[in-house]
């Protein structure tokens, strides 16, 4: 990426200014994941001019795009070519973009199959806060050449610099799917789901909720039909279950919603990542479950101290993603080890502390 | 003279100093100082690089290894952790004035969980150990670089080693949840978890590949998954290497992802054949080894395409593997490519550079162009794949000049593969050997960035210094020799 490019230019300027000027910025793509972590602070910095696919070749699975891409085009950019983003970032809403994606790390329901959008991450050009680009990483998928920077940056939440531009390794799109129903408790149906993940089964994505289990296969026509006559259940209409998996990927699903009536009443939507195999959660409120286990969600009036026990206990750790009081922090507090370092490399990328402030830990 | 013996003078003081340290936190036996004893900790595989060390400690519990490294933070003497020394590229060469950390003893596997299909081991443990132990619930652990009888598991977090089946399965960072270690001042610290994924910065991903510059690595808990029921593998012939490497991405365009996709030259075919005697076909310019592997229904979809793709692409002869016996003499040949290269020639040196599939043939090309520049031959094997390609460089270490021809052979294919849109090291890592290297790679500012990173967790730069990122003088060095090198032998030649 050039620094010739009159809008990576303008961004330096802005970086600069911003370091100058003691004014942290807001680093902002489509907006569309601004509830995720502490409250967005700082001068809005757009990202959105940013944008276009720089190069695509579909043989070597590998795209490279400026971070103000949208992800419906880059998207749609891929289908053209029979290949996705198999990791299926949630969108939220439309306009969201491929620089949002990577800085809020989050990933969809095939997550538990075929890796996270970190694990797809190849490079990334980032402007640091001293107003350097770097480029880290690459378009190929072996690369062991230094530290692997541009996967430090996937889920740092834009603290510690701006993305410029990302390549990702993409996939074909499977040739065959279909989604099977089971009608079983949460115990049941963990259980089920911890025995399969044992076996050499084309399983890509699960999700449980109101005591009944989808679950996805995916993968060669023969496997998929194999596997669906030895694992039983009802088989979904493709239409039916493009619609389901699109409502869980996206968190459009009722259950996901909060509106400002149950924000008030205390209620909030806590994810929870623990191991797989960990039994049922006895938190009060509803429950849905994707990942084969590994990633709960909770809508819950349970207070954070609670909540963060339960995941704690299991192993894991518990966000906040969509509540009123985010007073106690959205993410886990970490150990005094790793905070340390967290603020070490704060300091190595960003000294002057203008990056999206707060944003992930107060203090950051 | 004087001011040698003066240096001799000190180091053995120092010696003395760090080796009393020590004593007070290990047991004597595994305190190791006299040069016949250290002698076998002075290189990793890369042998060509070899350094004494001042000490070689061989702990054999975390605590001892907390006091090891804050012992020798506090007396500011550098930490070296060293797994089975199987690496390529000197990331374990000692360090003259430091500790050579070995971490053998710990080879336990501590836990297979069948239920969460994970095994908790030591980072000692062998990478086909873990597979081995796993075999009897039905799984195993995915990553399968070529030294995997020998090398550790601690080590391929330290490299984020690959192997011919991380195409489809991941490198090691892909297959590792949890890393358990210390930090240089002997902290205990965790570095990611049970669960898919931790709260704040994933720091995971940077301690995976960082060559023991960050942290030490005691435990790692690996994720393992179900065994495929059935492999089989084509061995397509190709009459000239565009071909192969248009058929490589073929099988990729039409949305196959083999298991492993690997190429041969026919110098190296016929160099494989010798060895191991498995029916290759000498007549073709490149061989591809495609595989697939899953349930038999998937298996024999899968390959029916792949047969398919790479008979349109022009493959001359295609045979499928009847049964694994069959399979496994496909592979047999592949997996003695080093081997079998030390049997045409006094020594070799190996590169590991990836780049963009779609220039494969452009670069062997140009491999071809460079054994006439420096008069040296290559034979090359490449994870087609991905990309990743491993030159032989073939030359006899006993003729100096040869050994510099070697040199700048290997500089001028690391060089030409970033031009090509890659990167020196595919998986082997940077180590010592690479170092001049980076800083074609990368510019000064995103080697400052690694310094940066490599301070923020290590602020007195004890752990492994001097390994992956160059300082600026090596490289202002470089640059100049460089100049100078293009000058001398053959310009008449043109550069590409």
């Amino acid at each position: 990426m050039s620094t010739q490019d009159p809008v990576l230019a303008r961004l330096v300027d802005r970086v600069n200014g911003a370091r100058e000027h003691h004014a942290p910025l807001e680093i902002r793509g489509g907006g569309t994941k601004r509830f995720l972590g502490g409250l967005p602070a700082g001068e809005l910095l757009d990202m959105t001019d940013l944008e276009g696919i720089t190069s695509y070749e579909p043989t070597e699975l590998v795209v490279t795009a400026r971070a103000g891409t949208r992800l419906g085009d880059l998207e749609a950019a891929l289908e053209e070519q029979g290949q996705c983003l198999p990791f299926e970032p949630p969108r939220f809403a439309a306009g969201g973009t491929l620089g949002g994606m990577v800085a809020a790390g989050l990933s969809g329901p095939a997550r538990a199959s075929v890796g996270s959008v970190r694990d797809h991450v190849l490079g990334v050009t980032l402007l640091n806060g001293r107003g350097e680009v770097l480029t880290f990483g690459g378009q190929v998928t072996k690369n062991v050449a230094g530290y692997d920077v541009s996967r430090l940056m996937v889920g740092s939440l834009g603290i510690l610099g701006i993305l410029c531009e990302v390549s990702l390794k993409v996939l074909p799109v499977s040739i065959a799917s279909a989604t099977l129903r089971f009608d079983w408790d949460e115990t049941r149906a963990l259980e089920q789901l911890s025995q399969w993940a044992a076996q050499p089964l084309p399983i890509s994505a699960s999700a449980w909720h109101a005591d009944r289990l989808h679950l996805r296969l995916a993968g060669a026509r023969a496997a998929v039909e194999a596997a669906c006559v030895r694992l039983g259940g009802e088989r979904t209409d493709p239409a039916q279950a493009r619609d389901w998996w699109t409502r869980v990927r996206d968190q459009s699903d009722d259950f996901f919603s909060l509106d400002d009536a149950r924000l008030a009443r205390g209620e909030s939507l806590w994810r929870l990542s623990v191991p797989a195999i960990t039994g049922a959660l006895a938190l009060p409120g509803q429950q849905f479950i994707e990942w084969h286990g590994a990633q709960r969600w909770w809508k819950t009036t349970a207070d954070a101290a609670l909540v963060r026990a339960a995941a704690a206990r299991a192993g894991g750790h518990a966000t906040l993603i969509r509540g009123a009081d985010k007073s106690h922090g959205v993410f886990a507090p970490l150990s005094a080890v790793l905070m340390r370092v967290h603020h070490e490399l704060k300091q190595a990328f960003d000294p002057a502390r203008i990056f999206n402030p707060g944003r992930l830990y107060a203090d950051l | 003279m004087r001011a040698e013996s003066q240096a001799d003078t000190s180091r053995e003081q120092r010696q003395r100093d760090v080796v009393a340290a020590l004593s007070q936190v290990l047991p004597r036996e595994t305190i190791l100082f006299r040069h016949e004893d250290t002698v076998p900790f002075e290189c990793d595989a890369l042998t060509a690089y070899r350094t004494s060390p001042l000490v070689v400690v061989l702990p054999h519990t975390e605590a001892q290894v907390a006091a090891v490294l804050k012992t020798c933070h506090n007396l500011g003497v550098p930490v070296v952790a060293r797994g089975a020394g199987t690496g390529l590229s000197g990331g374990a060469t000692p360090h003259r004035s430091g500790v050579i950390l070995s971490l053998a003893k710990f080879n336990k596997i501590l836990k297979i969980d069948a239920a969460s299909c994970t095994a908790i081991v030591q980072c000692g443990v062998r990478n086909l150990a873990i597979s081995e132990a796993a075999a009897a619930y039905g799984l195993y652990y995915a990553p399968d670089p070529s030294s995997q009888i020998a090398c550790t598991i601690g080590g391929n977090v330290a490299e984020n080693s690959g192997g011919v089946h991380c195409l489809k399965y991941g490198l090691t960072l892909h297959n590792v949840l949890r890393v358990r270690g210390f930090m240089v001042d002997g902290e205990p610290v965790e570095f990611g978890s049970q669960a898919l994924d931790v709260p704040g910065l994933d720091l995971l991903s940077i301690i995976v590949g960082s060559e023991g510059m960050l942290a030490v690595t005691t435990e790692v808990t690996v994720k393992l998954i179900p065994r495929p029921l059935l492999a089989r593998c084509i061995m397509a012939s190709f009459s000239d290497i565009e071909s192969a490497g248009a058929a490589v991405a073929s099988v990729i365009g039409q949305g196959i992802i083999p298991a492993g996709l690997e190429m041969m030259d026919r110098a190296m075919t016929a160099a494989v054949e010798a060895f191991v005697h498995a029916d290759y076909d000498l007549e073709a310019a490149a061989i591809l080894l495609c595989e697939s592997d899953g349930t038999p229904e998937e298996v024999e979809e899968e390959i029916a395409r792949m047969e398919e793709v790479l008979k349109a692409a022009g493959a001359s002869r295609c045979e499928v593997s009847r049964d694994e016996a069959q399979r496994l003499k496909f592979w047999s040949g592949r997996k003695n490519a080093f081997p079998a290269s030390g049997g045409i020639s006094p020594d070799y040196m190996c590169m590991d550079s990836t780049i963009p599939r779609k220039r494969l043939a452009e670069m062997l090309r140009a491999i071809q162009q460079m054994e006439v520049k420096y008069h040296l031959r290559c034979v090359n094997v490449f994870h087609a794949g991905d990309g990743n390609l491993h030159p032989l460089i073939l030359f006899d270490a006993e003729d100096a000049d040869q050994m510099r021809r070697c040199e700048l052979f290997g500089a001028d294919i690391l060089e030409t593969s970033v031009r090509l849109g890659g990167t020196v090291t595919g998986e082997h890592g940077v180590g010592v050997e690479k170092l001049n290297s980076m800083c074609v790679q990368f510019s000064p500012a995103e080697r400052a960035q690694f310094l940066g990173v490599k301070r923020a967790f290590d602020p007195l730069e004890l752990l492994n210094p001097g390994k992956v990122i160059p300082t600026l003088h090596r490289c202002a060095e470089y640059g100049k020799m460089h100049v100078r090198r293009g000058m001398l032998p053959f310009p008449e030649l043109p550069r590409f």
